[in-house]
């Protein structure tokens, strides 16, 4: 699996590595032995039939699940057994295939909320330095409200989460996920559901975002977003890393084709 | 005049029931932190306050005759501090086992109180436990006046504070730990450090009310403490709307107007040998105005969110697919 493909960056440290990760869940291995690298400023894909473990990968990546054995570095420092919470102050933001809104707070809380080391968010600070905090929370404010206009949501701003579809929870998940000011995106499925023309802002908007030098780690079925987003694409099947290259490559490759058609192997 | 007086008295203990509802809402309303031991806490802050108040008695151990706001500042201490632990103890379990441990903390304490005599004064309580205003004790409605403006003055400030942080950052904080947890963690919140943090300043508020109630009293006995108390809380938060400081104010003193007037009109109605089961006539009051309460106005009468919403991990996906 070591075969060596030209890839973006390749002398600059990785924002994100894997090193022969696994999962078990039970008896079943969702991830076997899965060791790869995000270099700085790629969108890298990460592709796979259904159950391939994917969104396991994330979870593991983010910290919502501990691997069973295996390592992970953020920007090299070992993050494998350090708790979820922490990880997005480390840079890293992830979305969930299912998305996960606050149903009954506002669109605009649900972003505010992401931003990271609020003061107002240390209970004695909302006493002891009162101007700070809502110094703090106008600026979050404004920020919050630019990239719900981002996602095309300011119109909802002031209503309570409960009320979005299912295509623009995904996106409010997107906007929230911004508001942490992540160096690395890991976006689970982002076009699921969302439609045509909302795809091709989603797909604008995430370059926009690579343009600032934002990486991005991106789960997603849909291969035409693939194709057009990613630099370099991973397949997983059954758990394992099948294969990867770009996506042309990856898509022309028969053990993709073949994994992709007879399920799992 | 008389009438006076008594709605002083009245008020005041209806307020001090708000303190306690205001506890709760700030863990159950805010953070989805479900208490049914409350008593239990208010109980720690009243023997804490009476203890350290109270002049040296041979019988027990202390009292130690601190100054009255020294007793309410230690109640509200130790009040917090055992809430702390009761989170902390309960933070690696699932939250329905936080449920558990308060009912446990409840009759722990309730057990102490009545069979540590040392300490408690066992079933006999403690008394002379200083009043803020003991000088006017001779002239009732000054007295029951002067306690009414500490109370509401006491009540005011947690009101404000409390209303200032349900809208700061941290309040947003507990709102997203109530919606979702997993989502406010991956958005980097430590679940545990603010569950923690939400649980003991509701602790130490409800330790608060027990104390300012044993001062206002001037006796205490482990019957104060009764589940029947952290039931009525319940009722009050839910009936003026949880996740609301309004409605936790409002409905306290709403349902405690029915209990005490329900209270008044059976002792009216009957004859004194019936008294006792007369008395669970204001169960029965309190209960048919939850239920009116329920159907009328769901998510009580200042509650903005969805009832549902907060019944379970099931109830809530289910609220977040609908729609
Ligand atoms: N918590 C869990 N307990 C048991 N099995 C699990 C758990 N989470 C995932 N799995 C299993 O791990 C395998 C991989 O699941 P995963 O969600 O990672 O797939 P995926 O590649 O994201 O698929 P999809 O494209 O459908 O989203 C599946 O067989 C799934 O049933
Ligand atoms: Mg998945």
């Amino acid at each position: 699996m070591s075969e060596t493909i030209e890839r973006q960056d390749e002398i600059r440290e990785p924002v994100l590595a894997a090193k022969n990760v696994v999962r078990r869940f039970g008896g079943l291995v969702a991830v076997n032995d899965v060791s790869f690298e995000v270099r700085p400023g790629e969108i890298l894909g990460l592709i796979g039939p259904n159950g391939a473990g994917k969104t396991t990968m994330f979870d593991l990546l983010a910290g919502s699940i501990l691997p069973s054995s295996g390592e992970i570095f953020l920007n090299g420092t070992l993050v494998s057994g350090e708790a979820a919470h922490r990880r997005i102050g480390r840079g890293l933001g992830r979305t969930f295939q299912i998305p996960r809104p606050l149903p009954n707070l506002t669109l605009i809380e649900n972003v505010m909320l992401a931003a990271q080391g609020q003061a107002g968010e240390k209970l004695l600070a909302n006493f002891l330095m009162p101007r700070r905090v809502a110094a703090e929370e106008r600026i979050g404010e404004k920020k919050a409200l630019e990239l719900l206009e981002l996602v095309a949501l300011t119109h909802l701003a002031h209503e309570p989460a409960r009320v979005l579809s299912g295509g623009q929870r995904k996106l409010l998940e997107l906007a929230r996920v911004m508001m942490a000011d992540p160096a690395i995106i890991l976006l689970d499925e982002p076009a699921a559901g969302v439609n045509a023309t909302l795809l091709e802002v989603i797909i604008d908007r995430i370059r926009d975002i690579n343009a600032r030098g934002i990486t991005f780690l991106l789960i997603e079925h849909n291969i035409d977003m693939v194709t057009r987003l990613c630099h370099h694409v991973l397949v997983m099947a059954s758990g394992q890393l099948l294969c990867e290259g770009t996506a042309d490559e990856v898509a022309r490759d028969p053990r993709v084709i073949e994994a992709y058609l007879g399920g799992a192997v | 005049m008389d009438l006076l007086g008594y709605g002083a008295f009245f008020l005041t203990t209806a307020l001090i029931f708000s303190l306690v509802t205001l506890g709760l809402n700030l863990q159950w309303g805010l953070t989805g932190l479900f208490n049914v031991g409350l008593a239990g806490f208010v109980a720690i802050g009243a023997y804490t306050s009476a203890l350290l108040t109270t002049p040296d008695d041979a019988a027990r151990l202390g009292g130690f005759g601190l100054p009255i706001l020294v007793g309410w500042f230690g109640a509200m201490l130790v009040g917090g501090i055992a809430a702390a632990i009761t989170g902390i103890a309960t933070l690696r379990l699932r939250s329905d086992y936080l449920a558990i441990t308060t009912f446990g903390v409840a009759v722990v304490v309730q057990l102490v109180a009545l069979n540590a005599q040392k300490l408690t004064g066992g079933p006999f309580g403690i008394g002379f436990i200083p009043r803020p205003f003991g000088s006017l004790a001779e002239t009732p409605l000054l007295f029951n006046l002067s306690n009414l403006a500490v109370v509401s003055a006491v009540t005011l400030i947690a009101y404000l504070a409390l209303e200032h942080l349900s809208r700061s950052p941290w309040g947003r904080v507990l709102k997203a730990l109530r919606e979702d947890e997993r989502a406010a963690i991956s958005l980097g919140k430590s679940a545990r450090f603010y569950r923690v943090q939400a649980f003991a300043v509701g602790g130490a508020i409800m330790a608060l009310a027990g104390a300012l109630q044993a001062h206002f009293t001037g006796f205490i006995a482990p019957d104060n403490y009764l589940p029947i108390l952290t039931f009525q809380v319940w009722v009050m938060l839910i009936v003026g709307g949880s996740g609301s400081n309004l409605g936790a104010v409002v409905g306290s003193i709403l349902v405690w107007a029915i209990w005490a007037g329900s209270g008044a009109l059976t002792s009216v109605l009957f004859a004194p040998e019936q008294q006792a089961r007369a008395a669970s006539l204001q169960i029965v009051a309190i209960g048919v105005m939850l239920c009116v309460i329920l159907l009328v106005r769901p998510n009580g009468l200042f509650g903005d969110k969805p009832l549902r919403a907060r019944f379970g991990k099931r109830a809530k996906a289910a609220a977040g697919e609908s729609t």
